[in-house]
């Protein structure tokens, strides 16, 4: 069934707000004023669309694909997969997805980055690839190192991977990060603690999956990315509460 | 379909190293042999070839350097490019560009085409309007905005967004002030994050 109404409301409760002093960069960078509400035009239920002449073969493959020939990345061997599905559990097919990170010492390949860690000269950090018409998607990359950063006095990121999702409309636009199952590092971070709900933080945390490891090569992890739904029609009612 | 079955994936910053991901090139990363977002329109497209531009300003008076800024846009007569967008396009028109604040300055800027007027939800028409969002370290979750243009007050005044906003002085934020630059129209924007002057934020 094809939906033509609008997205469902941002449920803000899930996602953090603007203005959260434990992390101190968020505190001039918040916007004093509430949002104010629009009911979706035209405007909000477009978006870009996304092609193959979008990407290359290999753009998903971050252990290869800034490796001098015949090398690789440095790290542990990982693949990152998942579905991007909406809130009603529909898959989002053909929508760009675009990732990045540090290497496995928790360095960015960025002039912006002055970490003493080791850079990889195999490693560049980043990837996109388009979802499958089932939503699916996949990264081969390296376990992303933890790095301090300066906020308090021993601020750490857990393990993380920066991903970026449009969806089929512009109301859809989404940036998250991706953590991995069993970090500590997860409960001390700031970044990850502007989450107000648990459910939600879990739901950033990517599972080890070992059907999908590839044996003797490659550990496998999965992550799902859930974005907004979409009401039926325009004037569709949602049951209160949902 | 009632109750959604699943709760949207929670937002996180992007952080300050989102050109690694989002612009490689503009740190040095070749890894992509094709960029994204440069080219908004297509060399086809109809219509009056603007460039759009301003800073993002933080509540302390300063640019922020590490932005990342997306639009989303109407071609001239009005239609996006999208299934749903209301008519056809140009070929090549794709009414999508991504641009960085720059290192240096915090200027950011878009070479585009003038949108038409897009239907409205109900009856009539919205004015004019470049959609915009707004991602940087510090910003937890992605900033929507519109930019509006000055030289179109009669569509301006009866826009069903602007006229959602009571206080003449935010709606003010959202309108991209003219002038000419070469001959060639230029739109400044300006983005106050917060405090004097705070740009109007959507939850769209
Ligand atoms: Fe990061």
């Amino acid at each position: 069934m094809s939906k033509s109404g609008d997205y469902y409301m941002r449920d803000r409760s899930l996602h953090p707000p603007a203005h959260t002093p434990a992390y101190k960069t968020s505190v001039s960078r918040s916007p004093r004023y509430d949002l104010i509400s629009l009911e979706s035009s035209v405007s909000e239920i477009t978006g870009p669309v996304f092609g193959h002449n979008d990407i290359e073969p290999g753009d998903n493959d971050l252990i290869y694909n800034h490796a001098a020939a015949d090398e690789s990345a440095i790290g542990q061997r990982i693949i990152l997969h998942g579905h991007v599905l909406d809130e009603d559990a529909r898959p989002v097919p053909n929508t760009l997805v675009e990732i990045w990170q540090a290497n496995a010492s928790g360095r960015y390949r960025h002039k912006k980055d002055s970490y003493l860690a080791a850079l990889d000269p195999n490693f560049g950090g980043c990837g996109r690839t388009l979802t499958g018409a089932d939503g699916s998607y996949s990264f081969r990359t390296v376990k992303p190192g933890a790095y301090p950063w300066p906020n308090g006095p021993n601020d750490w990121r857990p393990a993380h991977i920066h991903v970026s999702v449009f969806g089929a409309a512009w109301a859809q636009r989404l940036i998250t990060q991706c953590y991995f199952e069993g970090d500590p590092m997860i409960a001390r971070c700031p970044i990850v603690q502007t989450i107000p709900d648990a459910g939600a933080i879990n739901g950033l945390t990517a599972k080890l999956d070992m059907c999908a490891t590839i044996p003797f090569d490659t550990l496998a992890y999965r992550f799902d990315v859930v974005l907004r739904g979409r009401r039926a029609t325009l004037f569709e009612n949602r049951p209160e509460g949902s | 379909m009632a109750a959604n079955k699943l709760r949207e994936s929670a937002s996180q910053t992007a952080g300050p190293f989102l050109h690694i991901g989002l612009t490689p090139k503009a740190v040095g990363i070749a890894t992509f042999m094709t960029a994204r977002g440069h080219d908004i329109t297509g060399s086809l497209a109809k219509g009056t070839r603007i460039r759009v531009e301003g800073a993002v300003i933080d509540g302390t008076g300063s640019p922020v350097k590490d932005a990342l800024l997306e639009i989303w846009q109407a071609n001239a007569e009005g239609n996006y490019a999208h299934p749903e967008g209301g008519g056809p396009v140009e070929e090549g028109f794709r009414g999508w560009g991504r641009a960085i604040t720059d290192f240096e300055t915090g200027e950011w800027g878009f070479d585009t085409v003038k949108p038409g007027p897009t239907r409205g939800r109900d009856q009539g028409l919205q004015a004019p309007h470049l959609n915009l969002w707004i991602v940087a370290r510090g910003i937890n979750i992605g900033l929507n905005t519109r930019v509006y243009f000055d030289d179109e007050p009669e569509a301006n005044a009866i826009d069903p967004v602007l006229s959602q906003i009571g206080s003449p002085g935010r709606r003010q934020t959202l309108i991209a002030q003219k002038s000419d630059q070469d001959g060639a129209p230029l739109y400044r924007f300006d983005i106050r994050l917060q405090g004097k002057g705070e740009t109007v934020f959507f939850d769209i």
